[in-house]
C-alpha cells in the first residue's frame, strides 16, 4: 500500500488490510496498531476509574482523558475544551441535544426542519420531539442530483425554524452540504443548527468556528478509533443553560436531600464511569490522524473518488447516486449496477474479497425518494488504493455474469 | 465457458428463474389471510395472500421487493403450498426452518423438493433470514385472519 499523496508510507499500521479490499469505512474504519496499543495501556499498566482517585493510577488515568479532551477540542478548532462532551458516540450524542435542550427549548406550534438525507440518528431524536411537543416538522428536500434543495431555501428560512438537524456529509449520497453558507442564513433566523458530523470529521478538516453550527456530533470509530466512544460539542453558552439528562455519578458538584447542584461542564453530561479506554483511544486516533494532516487524508479521497469516478462510468448501467463531481462530495459511493439487488451484489462482491455495504444505510426516507430499498455502498478512507478500486470494478464484472440471464 | 449460473453454490440456475419469472406474484383478490414481512436491515418486503377454504390453502402469492434469494424463496413457497391443508403447510414450514437453519441437516421429513436449492446460504450465514423472511411472513398472515 503505497499512498503517494499522503506524507508517509501507512502500510504497517494496518497489517490486516492485506489481501482485503475494505471499502466499508463510512460504517465503521480500520484501526491503526497505535489506537489499539493506546487503549490496552489503560488496561495493561494498572486499570483506574478516572476523578477523584488520589492514587497514581488514577492521576495517570485522569491526566490521559482530560488531555484527550483538549486533544479532541484542538482537532474540532474549539477555543474551550469544557464544549466537549464525551458520549456514546453519534446517536448518543444527537439525542442528549434532544432530550436536553429539546425539552427545554421546542415547544407546541414551533417549527423542526429535518433534511431528507439525514441518517436515522439525526431524524428520529427530532421526529420523537416533535411529536412529543406537537411541533411542526418541516422536510428539507433533496433533489435528484442528491443536493439540499436550494429552492426550498427561502420557505424554510420564513418558517423561522427553532432547530434544524443537518448532516454535514450524508452517508448515502456523499454529498457535503455547503454547510458555511448555509449555516449563518439559518441563524439570522432565529434557528439552533444542529450538525451530524459522523461522515464529516474523519475526512474534512474540521474547525467549528468556520462551520458555526451549534452543535456538532461526531464518533471515534469512524475515524480511526474505537466503538462506543463519541463527541457532543457544543456552545459553551448553550451548554451551560441545558440541564442535565443521564443523571448519576461524575454529574453532580453536590447531592443533599433537599437540593442538588450539577457539576459544571463538561461532567453536567456524563454521568456515570465514562468509556475511559475508549477515551485513550479516541485521543491516539486523533494524533494519527493528525500525523497524516487532514488536508492529505481529503486530498488522498477526492483523488481516489475521481478515480473510482472514472473507472465505475466504464461499466454498463452503473449509476452513482449524488453529486456527479467528485469535488461536491466525500468517498462514498452508493451505486446501482443492472437493478441487481444490494444484497445479491454485496454477496457476489464479498465472495472476491469486497468488503463493502449493502441496504438502506439507515437513511429509508432518501432512498424512497430515489425509488429504492437499497443501495450497494463503497466508502474510502486513507488506506485504500487505486487498486481498490479496480478490484471492486472486476468484482462488478464478475457478479454480472452470475446475473447476466435473468436481467 | 460453462454457465456460471448453474454449479454457483449460492445463485443456482432455479432460484435465478425463480427470481426472474415467479409463476404465482401478484395480489390475489379473493384471499382469506394477508400479511407483511419486513427485513429491517434491507427494507426488503414481502407480501403473502392466502386463500384458505374449509382448512386448505387453495391458492398462495406473494408480492414485494427483495434480494433474489428472498423473492425465489417466497416463489417457492406460493408453488409448494398449494394444495396443502393448513397443518401439513405449517408442518412443513417448520422443516424447511429446521432444515435450513442447521449447518449439517439430517434428510428432512418432509420433500422440500425445489427448496433443496436454497442450502448454499448456510455458506452466507446473514442471507439465511432473506430466505426464511416469507415462511415467516406465511405463518404471521395464518395467524392473521384478513377481514375479507
Amino acid at each position: 500500500m503505497t499512498i503517494k499523496s499522503l506524507s508517509r508510507n501507512i502500510e504497517n499500521d494496518f497489517p490486516f488490510l492485506k489481501g482485503v479490499v475494505y471499502l466499508d469505512s463510512a460504517a465503521t474504519s480500520q484501526m491503526p496498531a497505535q489506537v489499539c496499543e493506546a487503549m490496552s495501556e489503560h488496561y495493561k499498566l494498572g486499570a483506574s476509574n478516572v476523578h477523584r482517585g488520589v492514587y497514581e493510577w488514577s492521576v495517570r488515568a485522569t491526566d490521559r482523558f482530560e488531555d484527550t479532551r483538549k486533544k479532541v477540542a484542538e482537532f474540532i478548532g474549539a477555543g474551550d475544551e469544557r464544549e466537549c462532551i464525551f458520549t456514546g458516540g453519534t446517536t448518543d450524542a444527537l439525542n442528549t441535544v434532544a432530550q436536553s435542550w429539546g425539552e427545554t427549548n421546542i415547544a407546541e406550534g414551533d417549527t423542526v426542519v429535518v433534511t431528507l438525507m439525514e441518517h436515522h440518528s439525526n431524524l428520529l431524536p427530532w421526529m420523537q420531539l416533535a411529536e412529543r411537543k406537537k411541533a411542526k416538522l418541516l422536510w428539507w428536500e433533496v433533489t435528484d442530483e442528491g443536493e439540499l434543495d436550494m429552492a426550498q431555501l427561502p420557505a424554510i428560512l420564513a418558517a423561522q425554524p427553532k432547530l434544524v438537524a443537518l448532516t454535514w456529509v450524508s452517508n448515502v449520497l456523499g454529498t457535503i452540504n455547503p454547510v458555511e453558507s448555509l449555516i449563518p442564513q439559518l441563524k439570522e433566523h432565529g434557528a439552533t443548527v444542529v450538525l451530524d458530523g459522523a461522515q464529516g470529521v474523519p475526512h474534512l478538516p474540521t474547525d467549528v468556528k468556520k462551520l458555526g453550527a451549534d452543535f456538532l456530533a461526531f464518533s471515534a470509530h469512524k475515524m480511526m478509533g474505537p466503538t462506543g466512544i463519541g463527541v457532543l460539542w457544543g456552545k459553551k453558552e448553550l451548554l451551560e443553560a441545558m440541564p442535565p439528562c443521564r443523571f448519576g455519578g461524575s454529574m453532580i458538584l453536590s447531592v443533599r436531600q433537599d437540593r442538588v447542584r450539577w457539576a459544571e461542564l463538561p461532567h453536567k453530561f456524563e454521568g456515570g464511569t465514562p468509556n475511559i479506554s475508549g477515551v485513550h483511544g479516541l485521543g491516539a486516533a486523533v494524533d494519527y490522524l493528525q500525523s497524516v494532516g487532514m488536508d492529505k487524508v481529503r486530498a488522498h479521497e477526492l483523488e481516489l473518488t475521481t478515480y473510482a469516478f472514472e473507472q465505475l462510468s466504464q461499466l454498463e448501467n452503473l449509476i452513482i447516486y449524488g453529486p456527479q463531481d467528485p469535488a461536491k462530495r466525500s468517498g462514498v459511493l452508493s451505486f446501482d449496477f443492472h437493478g441487481i439487488h444490494p444484497h445479491d451484489l454485496a454477496t457476489l462482491i464479498g465472495r472476491e474479497g469486497i468488503c463493502a455495504r449493502a441496504g438502506h444505510h439507515c437513511c429509508q426516507p432518501l432512498l424512497k425518494k430515489f425509488g429504492r430499498q437499497g443501495t450497494t455502498r463503497a466508502s474510502f478512507y486513507l488506506y485504500n488504493t487505486r487498486a481498490d478500486v479496480d478490484a471492486l470494478v472486476a468484482a462488478l464484472k464478475k457478479a454480472h455474469e452470475v446475473f447476466k440471464e435473468v436481467l | 465457458m460453462m454457465d456460471i449460473a448453474a454449479d454457483d453454490d449460492l445463485y443456482k440456475a432455479i432460484i435465478l428463474e425463480h427470481y426472474a419469472r415467479p409463476p404465482h406474484k401478484g395480489p390475489l383478490a379473493d384471499h382469506t389471510h394477508y400479511d407483511e414481512g419486513i427485513n429491517p436491515s434491507c427494507g426488503d418486503e414481502v407480501e403473502l395472500f392466502l386463500k384458505v377454504v374449509d382448512d386448505k390453502i387453495e391458492a398462495v402469492n406473494f408480492d414485494g421487493v427483495g434480494c433474489s434469494i428472498c423473492l425465489a424463496s417466497a416463489s417457492m413457497l406460493t408453488k409448494l403450498l398449494r394444495g396443502m391443508s393448513v397443518e401439513e403447510a405449517r408442518k412443513f414450514r417448520l422443516a424447511f426452518k429446521d432444515w435450513i437453519t442447521v449447518r449439517d441437516p439430517e434428510p428432512s421429513p418432509v420433500d422440500l423438493d425445489e427448496l433443496e436449492a436454497l442450502g448454499g446460504v448456510r455458506n452466507y450465514p446473514v442471507r439465511i433470514k432473506c430466505a426464511l423472511l416469507p415462511w415467516e411472513t406465511f405463518e404471521g398472515a395464518l395467524r392473521k385472519q384478513s377481514p375479507n
